[in-house]
């Protein structure tokens, strides 16, 4: 009865990778990954650490360039676009808009030393927003959203716990309404506690909006959690993809179900 | 077919690797049908698989060979081969599914843990909330304890907001996994009451129940799944 809430019934995908590899010299961190991404579908990548998830995920989100194949995205106006073929600007508008990237170390997303308010709205002022009040009280929402107590509003995060930084880190991607989020590991650095109001959080959020999201996590429990489909890597290659129960419950893979069953009870 | 499920030649074995690749058959040649307002009880002992089927049903478990045949929207879908979009499809709008165990998220008050698929397919809040609260009182469990999270509750309390969660839809099929298994003798009339009227909507059912009596006042036909056995 934990299991997501599931994907509206959009039939064009909104990211297809295709055959993506990347080499570092003779290292292959990714190997020919291929698979489609719908609108509200959450997408885990799980896999122990070097078996080139967070790489595919930089591939994913064009960070980084692919030695092979590549990755197309459905833009607002419904047209595919191959993102090698973006020019830099428009990669920026695509991130500064309908992408988000939620980093698992917070200080990597957000202005440590500016107040939480100006995180937030500063992603509006980079779409043209400038009216002063519209911002602060959109703002103002957003940190209700993440449950961050609207009397913090001018503190700098630097004087925020690390949960409420993950909060702010989501609100301020959040609130230029992308379609697509991508996470690495959101839930990485903080205390078991805290993990589970953020990923009560993070679910309601995913599905209120019909987001779509690909999380990067080494917990299955996280996986379990947001994600309807799950892919397993290993050596870079992606060694086992499915309904993420089916994976979970009936892993097929000897890698898989080891990862499965190192999981400790509750 | 006319049939809510049909199922046919469904095998499944599960392959151990870390156990040095022993093959565990659970079923194989699993073949019956469901047809709408019908409950089909499974029989066997403990080990024969039922619980596997159930889950086969659900598209929880891959199936080897055979078919998984759904009547979903008007159409039949096999969710032995089914894409991962179109399962979880099904299981928003045609299965629904009560396990033996309640699995909530943490922190969730048990309102919104029973709410929630109404919620998922478009209800508004109030509204949901106001039906899980009419399954909670019917099924015995006290207001007051409607906003804790369940994960503090008694077994048997745990059990009724689980049957609440898988009732409070009204999907075409119904999949129960011992619904009655820990609770006592006024909670499980409720239970069979709230089959009973399920079955009066057309609702499609098959469960797993131990209790002799309570499979007598809800199967319409009882399946042996021994017949299912996986040559080992």
């Amino acid at each position: 009865m934990s299991e997501p809430a599931t994907t509206p019934d959009d039939d064009q995908p909104l990211l297809i990778a295709d055959g993506l590899s990347k080499n570092y010299g003779r290292l292959a961190a990714c190997r020919d990954v291929s698979f489609s991404l719908y609108p509200g579908e959450v997408l885990a990548i799980v896999g122990e650490s070097g078996s080139g998830k967070s790489t595919l995920l930089q591939l994913l989100s064009a960070q980084l360039a692919p030695s092979a194949g590549g990755v197309s995205y459905r833009m607002r106006d419904g047209v595919l676009r191959d993102l090698a073929s973006l020019g830099e600007a428009e990669r920026r508008f695509l991130f500064r808009t309908d992408w988000g990237y939620v980093h698992q170390d917070p200080a990597q997303g957000l202005r440590m030393a500016v107040s939480a308010g100006a995180n937030v709205g500063e992603r509006l002022m980079a779409v043209g927003w400038n009216h002063y009040g519209r911002i602060r009280d959109t703002a103002t929402t957003w940190l209700e959203r993440v449950e961050i107590d609207i009397g913090r509003i001018d503190d700098a995060p630097k004087t925020y716990s690390g949960g409420m930084r993950q909060r702010l880190q989501i609100a301020r991607n959040l609130v230029t309404a992308p379609r697509l989020v991508f996470m690495d590991e959101p839930t990485g650095g903080l205390d078991v506690s805290v993990q589970a109001r953020l990923l009560d959080l993070m679910r309601n959020l995913v599905s209120e909006l019909n987001l779509a999201a690909i999380v990067v996590t080494h917990d299955l429990a996280v996986a379990r959690l947001l994600s309807h489909r799950v892919m397993v890597m290993k050596g870079g290659r992606v060694i086992e993809t499915g309904l993420t129960d089916q994976v979970l419950d009936d892993p097929r893979e000897p890698y898989t179900q080891l990862l499965v069953s190192s999981i400790l009870p509750p | 077919m006319t049939a809510m499920i049909e199922i046919s030649n469904a095998a499944k074995t599960f392959t151990m690797h870390l156990q040095g690749g022993v093959e565990l058959p659970v079923v194989s040649n699993v073949a019956f049908h469901v047809e709408p307002g019908e409950c089909v009880v499974l029989s066997g002992p403990s080990g024969a698989g039922k619980s596997s089927i159930l889950k086969m049903i659900f598209g929880n478990y891959r199936c080897d060979t055979g078919r998984i045949d759904i009547r979903h929207q008007g159409k039949v879908i096999d969710l032995a081969s089914a894409e991962p979009r179109q399962v979880l499809s099904v299981r928003r709008a045609t299965i629904g599914y009560v396990s033996q165990f309640l699995r909530a998220v943490p922190r969730v008050p048990t309102i919104d843990v029973v709410a929630e698929p109404l919620v998922d397919n478009g209800t508004p809040r109030a509204e949901a909330r106001d039906k899980a609260g009419a399954l909670l009182r019917r099924l015995n469990i006290p207001e007051r304890l409607w906003r804790l999270p369940p994960s503090t509750f008694s077994g048997g309390e745990q059990q009724r907001v689980n049957i609440a969660h898988g009732f409070i839809s009204d999907l075409p099929i119904l999949l129960l996994d011992e619904p009655t298994a820990s609770l006592d003798a006024a909670n499980r009339a409720v239970v069979v009451e709230l089959i009973g009227e399920k079955k009066r909507r057309g609702v499609a059912m098959v469960a797993i129940v131990h209790d002799d009596e309570i499979r007598h006042l809800i199967a319409d036909r009882i399946v042996d799944v021994t017949s299912f056995a996986a040559a080992a």
